[in-house]
């Protein structure tokens, strides 16, 4: 073999403490390396060039290259060394930018560490073979999981471009938290009005089906061919026959179920349809409110039906749907303030979450759009905002900034004025974070046009005097400490990940972060993507986000999908297991170790043996490590080649 | 129970102004079968003023109480006072430091040896024993008082120093007084500061500060205040004339140790509790437990069994 080594210094990112010419005279010393260099970009377009041309010239076939982390540039080298004509697996990269420039600052140390990494490089490039991927055929067909307003618009985004949409929802209703919002910021318009009409394009595409009530229950295959099965849940009602009608919760006797929707504010009917503009507009029934099922007696929804749709004895339903790429746009819940015992813990009925005061300033939400203290009814005069409730907080386990609650608590203040005109109210904040696009100029609306107090300073205490609530907290612009009498406290809660995202995530195969946010495939250049090829993010699935970005990722997420199934064939991985049918002894362990169900036990001769197949392994590994024979070999990861490369860090 | 002693130390003001809160947790304890060995020859723990001036000298200070009780083979120490309890604390924490330890060691000539578990009174009661064993040797259940708990801002904070209950609004001295028949009214500033030592350099610190705790107590309709602390217990009790002449206003609240009122409700002599030493009137309180009946003996002998 004939082998070039590239030596980047990265700018000085990597020649600031590693000395890349001698890393790069040092691999001219090893076996069949018969060109090295160093460079100063190697990612960059004559660093590139720089590469066709030594493969040209010294006839390379096969190259080293010592830069980044393969996850940053693995591709882009394979592409260049393909276009010299040399395989794309006849590639290997020593990272000594993470692994090494970054982590050490001793010069001396760092350079033989790089050599190092090279050397093992070399050895194990020295067993790489050409590989070849295969092409295999895609499921034109997206799955689009939660839908909320991000995957509502990756929904509409694929399928005015022709392609079909599979929607799962788990709440009755799309629309997600958008759908519980009175206005919006930083325009003030009315957030169901925006959100209603894609909702109900959603319903009506041809090309969209929609399953509401229901959950994603397994994953399986891969990019272009994945395999779901979507579990329909119990809602007692036959959303075949329900017209959405609404008669059936008009006559529910059992009027104290607790309103999801509608975040406990005010109660609803145990049948009941989460809000007007509701898609589906079906019904369900809660059980653990009707009193069909409480008492055993009852049925008023299934006499009253026009159209008979009421099952009690309904069952658990599975659907299977074959599709091309999976969105994941399950958005987020809010932090359960309850934490906060200084803030009562739950205790004080006026003290609520924002989303509940969202809810009341609603015209469709359970007070009518009037603002009423949840003990007694009253209007309230003083209210009081708490912001970074749950955000920026390491004490209760949550550091980061959840970015939209300064902004949602400035309109809260605006339109708490507008609902009652002879209020004051005062917003606790520790920074004011507003920097969208007119979103500094309506927090100051806030304060100047509205008389909002804004008050630096955490809130230490809230406690009950009387019927009012005493909000303790400093002014730490005043060095001073403030006592405020509130009639109400609404608490600015934080976003967290959404409910059992993790167990999701691991259906999918793909990471999330300490707080149960999925991990995108590169912080800032591949936001929407994953590291599994065919599932992509939209939305605060990812990190808290407000609308305009969750949308904007919506759309992103579908131009990636799009992009992904334009073309009819995709190519396979072949960087997948092989089994040498002569050391395997059918002994079955590879089939039980792995996660994909990739392996299978077939007849050779008469003799058990394990047979890969191949479009569904994802090349992780574990069959190699496992088998005690070293039959199955995962091709470009062999146990050969893993030895080489440590043989040659026990040589150094 | 564990039958094996704890190391007590009862603190300077258990002698002197919190005579009372000593008499009444010793009482307490011997009833309840824990059984407290005092620590020999202790001395005090440093209080405010030590740490106030010097680290070491604090640390020193506390620290040799924990080697005193070393000397008797006993790591496991209970205190009732919290601001005692803090100071034994840090002293533990602090000898680890490497600018503090080995100064405070120089100036003791001793070592600390064991890894002691300091815990209050209180903590020991509510974790060891708990409510419902209580609640089982309670025979003179205190139905018909109405409580406010009071922990003071010591006992549970900071929060990883003492290690104990909920930082902003514990429970467990709530519970014992339910297990002890009390009606326990949940109070909101129950860790509110009472002004502590400000008494004496900036007494309107107490009265604004203390005033504040009795108004929300009187507004809440209770009858008695509990607490856990000696220096809350003067401001409050103590103090309390002061705080009402400089809020406008007549309180009259007793201000018992929880310690008293257990006592009351095991069927304790009263003079054992040193009800005597309170400032503010404990009678109309005390009058109101007296109406309660003792628990019928069968009653008693059921709940026993129940909570085997």
């Amino acid at each position: 073999m004939r082998i070039g080594v590239f030596v980047c210094h990265c700018g000085s990112n990597i020649a600031a403490t590693v000395d890349s010419a001698a890393v790069a005279a040092a691999a001219r010393d090893f076996d069949e390396v018969v060109f090295s260099t160093d460079t100063m970009y190697t990612c960059s377009e004559p660093g590139q060039t720089g590469i066709i041309e030594a493969i040209k010239t010294h006839a390379l076939d096969g190259v080293v290259v010592a830069a980044c982390s393969p996850r940053m540039h693995e591709p882009t080298f394979r592409r260049a060394v393909e276009r010299a004509g040399v395989n794309r697996y006849m590639v290997e990269m020593a990272n000594i930018r993470e692994h090494v420039s970054w982590i050490g600052k001793d010069k001396e140390a760092n350079t033989n560490k790089a050599t190092e990494l090279v050397r093992m490089a070399v050895e194990k490039l020295r067993l790489n073979r050409p590989l070849f991927p295969k092409t295999f055929k895609a499921t034109r067909r997206v799955l689009v999981i939660g839908g909320g307003v991000a995957g509502i618009q990756t929904a509409l985004d694929c399928a005015e471009a022709g392609l079909e949409v599979v929607m799962v929802e788990r709440e009755s209703t799309i629309g997600g938290k958008m759908a519980k919002l009175d206005k919006t910021f930083p325009t003030v318009d009315c957030s169901s009005c925006i959100l209603g009409p894609k909702m109900v394009d959603v319903a009506q595409h041809p090309n969209i089906t929609l399953y509401a009530s229901a959950e994603v229950e397994a994953v399986s295959g891969f990019v272009g061919n994945f395999e779901v099965t979507i579990r329909k849940k119990v809602t007692c009602v036959d959303w075949e026959k329900c017209t959405g009608c609404g008669l059936c919760t008009e006559k529910c006797p059992s009027k104290k179920a607790y309103n999801r929707f509608d975040e406990g504010v005010g109660p609803t009917t145990a049948i009941n349809i989460p809000f007007p503009q509701a898609i589906p507009k079906k019904a369900v029934i809660d059980k653990e409110f009707c009193r069909y099922f409480t008492t055993g007696k009852c049925g008023v929804c299934a006499k009253i039906c026009p159209t008979g749709a009421i099952n009690y004895e309904q069952q658990e339903e599975l659907a299977q749907e074959k599709v091309g790429a999976i969105v994941a746009a399950t958005g987020y819940d809010l932090f359960d303030w309850r934490a906060y015992g200084e803030y009562g813990a739950g205790r004080y009925p006026d003290v609520i979450s924002s989303l509940q005061y969202e809810r009341m300033l609603s015209a469709s939400g359970p007070t009518g759009g009037h603002i009423k203290r949840p003990s007694d009814g009253k209007e309230p005069k003083t209210v009081v905002f708490i912001q970074c409730v749950g955000s920026r907080d390491a004490s209760i386990g949550r550091p980061y900034c959840s970015g939209f609650c300064c902004m949602y608590t400035a309109k809260q203040a605006i339109l708490t004025k507008d609902h009652i005109p002879d209020s004051q109210s005062y917003v606790f904040y520790m920074d004011i974070r507003a920097p969208g696009k007119a979103y500094d100029e309506f927090t100051r609306r806030a304060m100047e046009e509205y008389g909002a107090q804004y008050v630096r300073g955490r809130v230490a205490l809230i406690y009950p005097k009387g019927d009012k609530l005493v909000v303790r907290g400093t002014d730490t612009l005043m060095s001073s400490q403030v006592e405020v009498e509130a009639d109400l406290v609404v608490l600015a809660a934080g976003a967290e990940a959404a409910r059992n995202a993790s167990g999701l995530a691991e259906k999918l195969h793909i990471s999330y972060d300490t707080y149960g946010f999925f991990v995108e495939g590169h912080p800032k250049l591949r936001p929407v993507e994953t590291n599994t090829a065919g599932v992509f993010l939209a939305g605060a699935c990812q990190g808290p986000k407000d609308i305009p970005s969750s949308v904007a990722q919506g759309s992103a997420a579908a131009a990636k999908v799009l992009g992904l199934l334009s073309k009819d064939v995709l190519e396979s991985d072949p960087q997948i297991a092989q089994v040498t049918l002569q050391r395997c002894i059918g002994c079955g362990k590879c089939i039980r170790v792995c996660p994909f169900q990739a392996i299978r036990e077939t007849d050779f001769r008469g003799q058990r043996k394990a047979e890969v197949i191949e479009a569904v392994c994802q090349g992780c590994g574990l069959c190699n490590a496992t088998c005690p024979q070293g039959a199955i070999q995962l091709s470009h990861f062999t146990d050969n080649q893993v030895l080489a490369e440590v043989e040659a860090l026990c040589r150094c | 129970m564990a039958s094996s002693p704890l190391a007590y130390y009862p603190g300077c003001s258990g002698l002197g102004t919190s005579m009372e809160y000593d008499r009444s947790t010793r009482a307490v304890c011997e009833a309840l079968g824990i059984p407290l060995k005092d620590i020999p020859d202790w001395s005090c723990c440093g209080s405010t003023p030590a740490h106030t001036v010097d680290h070491a000298l604090s640390t020193a200070l506390s620290a040799r109480n924990l080697i005193q009780a070393e000397t008797i083979g006993l790591s496991d120490i209970a205190t009732p006072c919290p601001s005692c309890l803090k100071n034994l604390k840090t002293a533990m924490a602090r000898w680890q430091d490497p600018k503090i330890g080995p100064a405070a060691e120089k100036l003791l000539g001793k070592s600390l040896q064991e890894r002691h578990r300091v815990r209050s009174v209180l903590q020991v009661l509510y974790e060891e024993l708990g409510p419902e064993a209580l609640a089982a040797k309670v025979s003179r259940p205190l139905a018909g008082l109405k409580v406010v708990p009071y922990y003071g801002c010591l006992m549970t904070r900071p929060k990883d120093l003492m290690d104990f209950d909920d930082e902003e609004y514990p429970v467990s001295m709530d519970r014992l007084l339910e297990a002890a028949g009390a009606e326990v009214l949940p109070f909101p500033l129950k860790v509110e500061c009472c002004g502590a030592s400000m008494g004496i350099p900036l007494n309107k610190a107490v009265t604004r500060l203390s005033g504040k705790i009795l108004e929300l107590a009187a507004s809440l309709g209770a009858d008695a205040v509990a607490v856990a602390c000696p220096l809350c217990q003067m401001n409050l009790d103590l103090r309390q004339g002061q705080v009402e002449k400089a809020n406008h206003a007549i309180y009259k609240l007793p201000v018992f140790y929880y310690t008293q009122l257990l006592g009351l409700a095991l069927g304790l002599p009263e003079r054992d509790l040193g009800l005597s030493k309170l400032n503010v009137n404990p009678e109309p309180a005390l009058a109101l437990i007296r109406q309660s009946r003792p628990k019928p003996a069968a009653e008693t002998a059921a709940t026993t069994e129940d909570a085997a």
